[in-house]
């Protein structure tokens, strides 16, 4: 059990990496898209396969909305506002891709000395759930297009996913719902504002709004 | 209790339908108003009875938010303030249906109304709730509802300045309320009001002076009255009336039920009270002689008031510290006693102000003139209230400060309590409010009503309708009457002052029924003046039996052309006073005076601006503006850089907890 929880926890680092050095809007999205089906099986694996008609139902609305309505939505806003890749991130792909492990390090330690109320699964699971919000607001920070901050919000969601996941382990299931919510309403009003953005200003580069200031 | 809740439910529902149906004026106004009424009077019925026969009623869910409950629970003191809240609420309502009607076509009228309820349901919930989570969310509730209607018209920049003044001012308020409440639970571990008990002096101190700011700023105390004159004159009439009538009072009431909490108060509570009451009485005053707007002098008027309820306070938590129950009994049974007469005829004087408004659409008292001929009802209505104001007998204004000056005679110079002199300052400071106030509103009535029209708006006046008369009527009515039934009024105040200076209820009982044997005697005296005047007046009208009575022009000296220019003005009128206490106003006035020998276009004005406002609260935010200004660069307007200050703050505080 524990072998298969670490094999996703390795995976999401992998994706978070992959997510910090690529350039290509379309693929980032198909990462976030493969996180989120990653995620969605999460429960089911902490909980040893154990059939739970809750459970199996909260799995498959996590991977149709992170793995799929996402995404999509995503894929139409990109199509829509014709952006194909992040061009002149504020932090290269080179400079990203070296920060990532040094922030995986921090993040191992963090997670090494966060005292915790309940047992986890797996010691892994702290230090990833950190590293993906790090990237996360990482993606945030250095990227220029909305839809890239997009992303960043959803990366960021994944970590706090994670690190609920593995606290409220025996936990309703409802604040994790709640979450999701949260985190659709978020893509929806930035859908809208990405999609105002660009019919307003002919682009979607955020830092470039800063010449609305008066 | 069930009949008050199920009120307050109606009352917010009205609200709620309201803004639904926002876009049919007629239909959502009627619907607030209705809800209003309606709720207001299933609210009225528990609070009248609970005044009376003293018992208490409670209610207490648990709460899923941390030291909250949703604790309610209407006893004496609640009550009293209930009666003025829901009482001016519903008339205040029936009135703005007909003074909202002509912004129909400008705005959605669901709006102002969902708030008008929701300020209503908020106040009623601030005086029942006995938790201080729900006291919080109630007053923030009130704060707010308030603010959108006084920015009402927020098309003008004046009206907006004003919204954010009083933001201001409420946020500042609220924050010494919080930390008045932490400090208060911090002791028990529990913010139900029942659990809070044995409290150290030390402590008790502190918390008095931030219940004292905290409230103070609601209530309007001077110096922290600023956003009175401000917001009050913003407001619709009728919110002006609510606000001015009843909102402030739960400042009132904040600092009544601190009283009650924190036990045996020291002698420095009473003369800070009293030193800010006088203080306020007389200011308040001044300034409200010096203004030149109507709504903005009824403001000041508002001050004034506080400031003889918080007077009257004072000496009651004197009477208490020194141990004396006739102070303790008339000081508070002043003080409250106002608090219900404040809102009788302060609400009365703002819907006449609302009235005059909104058929001359001005507020400048100069610009009038006349309207009694033009406006019967509602320039006898104000005078009624004017008069009430004025602490003059036989109306209710009077009996209120008498009990104060009564509590001070009585005690405070035949017991030869520490300090005649100061005693005698208070007695020397009220006749002096009351002198003042009775100048001012000579001048305000004199100016508006009388006299000739000063410009067109005034000539076009009319009277207003039904919906706008009708309230008017029945507060000045309700002026007269409880003026004249003050002291069989006063002797069911029993419970009230029981529970407020928690003295033996026998004692409290003796001291109002000497106070009834005293108060008998005036009211004897009013009626017989009142049969009197009704006598000569029907005397005078046998005599004219007969005789032709004609109407001419005043005696002008033989001038041949005179001008409703030539009338004093507001402004003149109040000369001689202005002047007298030009330390204390810092009137600033500009005139171009003729020097030549042939007239040539001279001009004169005054401007009064408020003193705590010019020289305390614009320096001090002047300067947090400058100070704060330097983190200027921390600002870059790129959303980047924030989400940026918000990891790198997480991460430091994370290596920095688990370091």
């Amino acid at each position: 059990m524990d072998n298969s929880i670490d094999t996703i926890m390795v995976l999401l680092v992998l994706m978070n990496l992959m997510l910090l050095g690529l350039s290509s809007l379309g693929t980032c999205i198909r990462v976030v898209a493969a996180q989120g089906i990653t995620l969605g099986i999460l429960p089911l694996v902490i909980h040893g396969g154990i059939f739970d008609i809750r459970l199996t139902l909260f799995s498959a609305a996590i991977v149709g909305l992170k793995g799929i309505v996402f995404p999509l939505l995503l894929s139409w806003a990109m199509r829509d506002v014709n952006a194909q890749r992040e061009v002149e991130p504020f932090i290269g792909y080179g400079k990203s891709v070296i920060a990532g492990p040094l922030a995986l390090a921090v993040c191992m330690w963090l997670g090494s000395r966060l005292p915790l109320p309940l047992d986890i699964v797996s010691p892994m699971v702290m230090p990833v759930a950190f590293f993906t919000i790090m990237c996360g607001l990482f993606l945030i920070v250095s990227r220029k297009k909305a839809l890239s901050q997009v992303l960043g919000y959803i990366v960021l969601e994944n970590g706090i996913y994670t690190f609920g996941m593995v606290l409220a382990e025996k936990q309703p299931l409802l604040v994790e719902l709640g979450i999701l919510l949260d985190v659709f309403v978020a893509v929806f009003v930035m859908g809208i504002v990405i999609f105002h953005i660009n019919r307003e200003f002919d682009h979607i580069d955020t830092d470039r709004l800063s010449s609305l200031r008066s | 209790m069930s009949l008050l809740l199920l009120g307050l439910c109606v009352i917010v529902c009205g609200g709620f339908l309201a803004l639904l149906l926002c876009n049919k004026p007629k239909l959502s106004s009627w619907l607030a108003c209705a809800g209003v009424v309606v709720g207001s009077v299933l609210g009225l019925i528990p609070a009248i009875t609970v005044l009376l026969n003293g018992a208490k009623e409670s209610l207490r869910y648990d709460w899923s938010i941390p030291f909250g409950s949703f604790f309610i629970e209407i006893d004496p003191i609640s009550a009293l303030f209930l009666i003025p809240i829901f009482g001016l609420s519903a008339l205040a309502a029936i009135y703005g249906t007909e003074y909202l009607w002509p912004y129909r076509q400008r705005k959605f009228l669901g709006v102002p109304w969902f708030f008008y309820n929701l300020l209503a349901a908020a106040m009623a919930v601030v005086v029942l709730a006995r938790n201080a989570v729900l006291f919080l969310i109630a007053w923030e509730v009130m704060s707010l509802a308030s603010f959108f209607l006084v920015t009402f018209e927020h098309e003008e920049k004046q009206n907006r300045d004003a919204g954010w003044t009083y933001l201001v001012a409420m946020h500042i308020g609220t924050a010494f309320l919080l930390a008045f409440f932490i400090l208060l639970g911090s002791n028990t571990g529990s913010l139900d009001f029942d659990k809070i008990g044995n409290i150290a002096p030390s402590a008790a101190n502190i918390l008095f002076l931030l219940a004292v700011i905290g409230f103070g700023t609601k209530a309007g105390f001077m110096p922290m009255h600023v956003w009175l004159p401000e917001a009050h004159p913003a407001a619709p009439s009728h919110v002006s009336a609510v606000m001015s009538g009843v909102m402030i009072k739960t400042g009132i009431y904040g600092i009544v039920r601190t009283l009650t909490l924190l036990g045996q108060p020291p002698e420095w509570w009473a003369w800070l009270l009293i030193a800010i009451g006088v203080s306020s009485g007389v200011l308040g005053v001044l300034f409200a002689l010096a203004q030149h707007d109507l709504k903005r002098l009824l403001a000041y008027h508002s001050v004034e008031n506080i400031g003889i309820i918080t007077l009257g306070l004072g000496l009651g938590v004197l009477g208490l510290s020194i141990g004396s129950p006739t102070l303790a009994v008339l000081g508070f049974a002043g003080g409250l006693f106002h608090v219900v007469n404040h809102a009788l005829f302060k609400g009365l004087l703002f819907l006449g102000a609302g009235s005059i408004v909104h058929v001359t659409g001005t507020r400048e008292i100069d610009h009038l003139g006349g309207l009694l001929k033009r406006m019967p009802w509602t320039g006898l209505t104000f005078l009624i209230g004017a008069v009430a104001i004025s602490g003059l007998p036989p109306l209710n204004g009077f009996a209120s400060e008498f009990l104060i000056y009564l509590g001070v005679f009585k005690d405070g110079i035949s017991n030869g309590v520490q300090a005649v002199v100061l005693t005698l300052c208070i007695i020397g400071g009220l006749a002096l409010i009351g002198g003042l106030a009775c100048a001012c509103f000579t001048k305000a009535f004199g100016i508006i009503f009388l006299g000739e029209p000063r410009t067109e708006h005034a000539r076009h006046a009319h009277e207003v309708k039904l919906a706008m008369r009708i309230p008017m009527l029945i507060l000045a009515i309700c002026c007269i009457l409880v003026g004249l039934f003050s002291p069989f009024l006063i002797r069911h105040a029993v419970f009230v002052i029981t529970q407020v200076t928690s003295l033996d209820s026998q004692v409290v009982a003796l001291e109002l029924s000497e106070t009834f044997a005293i108060m008998w005697r005036f009211v004897v005296a009013a009626v017989l003046l009142i049969v009197l005047a009704v006598f000569l007046a029907a005397m005078r009208k046998w005599m004219l039996r007969g005789r032709s009575v004609r109407s001419a022009g005043t005696w002008d000296c033989g001038y041949a052309a005179p001008s409703a220019r030539m009338q004093y003005t507001a402004s003149s009128f109040a000369q001689p006073l202005t002047y007298l206490f030009k330390p204390f106003l810092r009137t600033h006035s500009k005139s171009v005076s003729a020097k030549e020998y042939f007239p040539a276009e001279s001009d004169f004005a005054t401007e009064t601006a408020d003193i705590s406002g010019r020289y305390l609260f614009e320096p001090t935010f002047n300067w947090i503006n400058r100070t704060l200004s330097r983190l200027h660069w921390l600002q870059h307007g790129r959303l980047q850089i924030y989400v940026l200050y918000i990891a790198l703050t997480l991460l430091v505080l994370l290596i920095w907890k688990m370091r």
